[in-house]
């Protein structure tokens, strides 16, 4: 087995304190050099995070490797790494092969330029040499079917045509070792998914591939393994499916219960957030619930005082990135303000809306002082849920059993003639 | 790979049928190129060496980025590359007309609008290739944050760039030397080109600082404007050094440029050579700053991605 990357004890570590100072002028850092050296600023306990730590392991020549885990897990840091954007603190790694990445795509094209000269730019970034390119040319232009617009510069493209290209160009790059971060990829919809079919005919030819995804049905397909990081470090490797299995069963996400202690409970000085949770038609927390079942989200909070402007409890909710919906008690109720006291306000979502997946909440009570919306609380990914279609035939989608897209999942009456 | 539920496979096949033939063949076609080459990544070392191995890696990329900047240039102006000769030679003008006339600056035997010419020339070019290096990594900040290769090319490509607009405007030059007459006599206008290297070696020097400097601290493009405001004054753009007190002769030569400038003439204008001396301050101050600058350069790289 010939290894393509081996990783060995690869860490990363941010001084978090020193970044904020960093980003500043001179000024600014002479003033705090100044007081640091007269005493009356402390050396600020700069915060450490380590954002990989000792993480160690192989990649053999043909491999396809998934990366998991949540945001903030050291995933997009690993791979920045590997393409040696950024260097490691400790640690080393190896890498036997030309590295190419789908993060990449058109970085670099240079809006004055034209296509034909934007390819061999680009081309040149992403480190072919010109007789590659030059042999390659007009399959490129051919698969980006910009022909007719070779000439013109790339800013007078509309953005379908510039992605394109510059997909195009990416695509003809043959690196033996292919990074994916899908997290980072920007584009539509339609884009990514061009990016996830090229590198699964990367992966079916013998390459080797580091995929980093949030998408657990992609890892799970197209990966052969995985491995899943946490807080840096990596918790666990093995076949894609049974890592992704565990970490989809240990990362319930923000959780779906989150209380404070009254001293910490987020707030104003008139309402403060107690605890959100998820729960069932039992009123029974959660974490994950049938597709086909409503699921309540409950927000308990305190008004402090009387007199103050009316409050109304507000929803945002989320799912793979992407707002589902907002939503806030319009009842009367909430007109007049609120008299003090302790409320606990449960909206129910249907069941038959969401669709499968991880689903996160932000919590809100808030103030409508139109155009504006004044949130006297707000707590982004305070809960979050699993939605489950056990697929028994009832849903949206019948008994097929494959990929059902969509934020939503509504059961919809049909009419027939 | 196949693994996934079949219906999966179904919808992602609807998806893909125009792509995936042509990227098939795109994948096949390269199998057989590109040679292995290992990558060993570690915690950087911070030591000022140039790597002229991985530079010589990365020449292509290098004159590709250098052709960039050149092509994009004067692209959507009016009168183009002709730029590069109305910048000098309007420059030239007011010089020759305020310190020429009215303020009777000492130019010794040379004529005083080709002394002018031949000073302005390589102080256009340095101060177009210092604010093009030191501002490069800002500028081409989506490379810097998302592809690897050295970075010392953005400024080394940005201290080639301006080269070319030097070449463009050396006409007017030949047109003054050949209306005054003043052909250089023998074997020193061959050290002409190594005066330039002169003002390339001190350039990049400072360019590498300022542009490592610039990621963390935004102050360097204020600073850059005001110091070339000051500059064409210390190097003799608009008189002769070897006319002005010894003392201070020597206190200019601190300066690479004034030997840059004093050396072109004498190379190309058939003027007094420059002291010896002289030259040697310049080229030890051009290699101090070239060495200071990489250093700097090298011992934040590893940083600039996080910081910039």
């Amino acid at each position: 087995m010939v290894v393509a990357i081996e990783v060995e004890g690869l860490s990363k570590k941010y001084r978090l304190g020193e970044y904020q100072a960093a980003y500043g002028t001179l000024r600014e850092t002479v003033v705090h050099a100044g007081r640091r050296l007269t005493g009356r600023e402390h050396h600020r306990a700069s915060t450490e995070l380590w954002a990989l730590q000792d993480v160690s392991f192989d990649v053999p020549e043909g491999e396809v490797l998934g990366v998991v885990g949540r945001n903030g897990a050291g995933k997009s840091t690993l791979l920045k790494i590997l393409s040696r954007i950024v260097s490691p603190t400790a640690g080393r790694a190896e890498i036997r092969g030309r590295v190419g990445s789908l993060l990449e795509v058109g970085t670099g094209f240079s809006a004055e330029l034209t296509g034909r000269e934007n390819i061999y730019l680009n081309g040149a970034i992403l480190g072919m040499k010109r007789r590659e390119i030059e042999d390659r040319f007009d399959a490129i232009v051919e698969f980006s079917g910009v022909e007719k617009f070779i000439d013109t510069p790339v800013k007078r493209y509309s953005s379908g045509m510039y992605v394109r290209l510059a997909f195009a160009v990416a695509a003809h790059f043959e690196p033996e070792i292919l990074f994916v971060d899908e997290v980072l990829a920007v584009g539509d919809a339609e884009f990514q998914a061009r990016c996830l079919g090229r590198m699964e005919e990367f992966g079916n030819s013998g390459r080797t591939v580091i995929f980093v995804s949030h998408n657990m049905q992609a890892v799970a397909q197209l990966c052969d393994r995985a491995i899943l990081l946490e807080g840096g470090r990596l918790v666990r490797e093995g076949p894609s499916e049974e890592v992704v299995a565990y970490h989809l069963q240990t990362s319930a996400g923000a959780g779906s219960t989150r209380t404070w202690s009254a001293d910490e409970a987020p707030g104003d000085d008139l309402v403060r957030l107690r605890s959100v949770r998820i729960v069932d038609e039992d009123g029974d927390s959660v974490d994950y619930v049938d597709v086909r079942r409503p699921v309540g989200i409950e927000l308990a909070f305190t008004v402090l005082h009387g007199g103050g402007p009316p409050v109304v409890p507000k929803l945002k909710v989320t799912t793979a990135g992407r707002v589902a919906f907002n939503a806030m008690d319009i009842d009367s109720r909430w007109h007049d303000s609120a008299p003090p006291g302790d409320y606990v306000a449960t909206a129910w979502i249907p069941g038959n809306l969401m669709n499968e997946g991880l689903i996160s909440v932000d919590a809100a009570v808030c103030s409508i002082d139109s155009p504006k919306l004044h949130h006297h609380v707000s707590v982004h990914e305070a809960v979050s849920f699993h939605v489950q279609d056990p697929t028994e035939g009832d849903s949206s989608r019948g008994t097929f059993t494959g990929q059902w897209r969509g934020v939503v999942r509504p059961l919809l009456d049909w009419t027939v003639r | 790979m196949g693994r996934g539920a079949s219906g999966v496979q179904e919808e992602r096949d609807v998806e893909f049928d125009v792509d995936i033939p042509q990227i098939e063949a795109a994948v096949q076609s390269a199998a057989s190129t590109s040679p292995e080459r290992t990558v060993v990544i570690r915690p950087a070392t911070r030591l000022p060496r140039l790597d002229v191995g991985e530079l010589w890696h990365y020449r292509e990329l290098l004159w590709t980025l250098v052709w960039r900047d050149v092509a994009v240039r004067y692209k959507q102006t009016f009168l183009g590359v002709a730029w590069a000769i109305l910048v000098p030679a309007f420059t030239a003008l007011v010089y020759v007309i305020v310190f020429g006339k009215f303020a009777n600056f000492p130019a010794g035997s040379t004529p005083y609008p080709s002394l002018v010419v031949a000073g302005v020339l390589p102080m256009q070019y340095f101060a177009s290739a210092l604010s093009l290096a030191s501002l490069s990594l800002l500028a081409n900040l989506p490379l810097v944050t998302k592809v690897y290769f050295p970075r010392t090319l953005l400024p080394l490509g940005s201290v080639c760039v301006p080269l070319v607009d030097f070449v463009v405007g050396l006409p007017v030059l030949v047109f003054l030397i050949w209306k005054y007459d003043t052909w250089p006599s023998g074997w020193e206008t061959l050290t002409a080109p190594l005066f330039i290297l002169l003002a390339v070696v001190t350039v990049l020097g400072l360019g590498l600082f300022l542009a490592a400097v610039n990621v963390r601290y935004r102050d360097v493009r204020y600073m850059i404007p005001v110091f070339l405001q000051v500059l064409p004054l210390l190097s003799g753009v608009m008189f002769a050094v070897d006319q002005i007190p010894t003392k201070w002769q020597w206190i200019l030569s601190l300066n690479p440029m004034t030997s840059v400038i004093a050396g072109w003439r004498w190379a190309v204008l058939d003027a007094s050579p420059p002291k010896l001396g002289q030259v040697a301050v310049s080229v030890a101050v051009a290699v101090a700053l070239f060495v200071v600058g990489l250093a700097t350069f090298r011992s934040s790289e590893p940083t600039f991605a996080d910081t910039i």
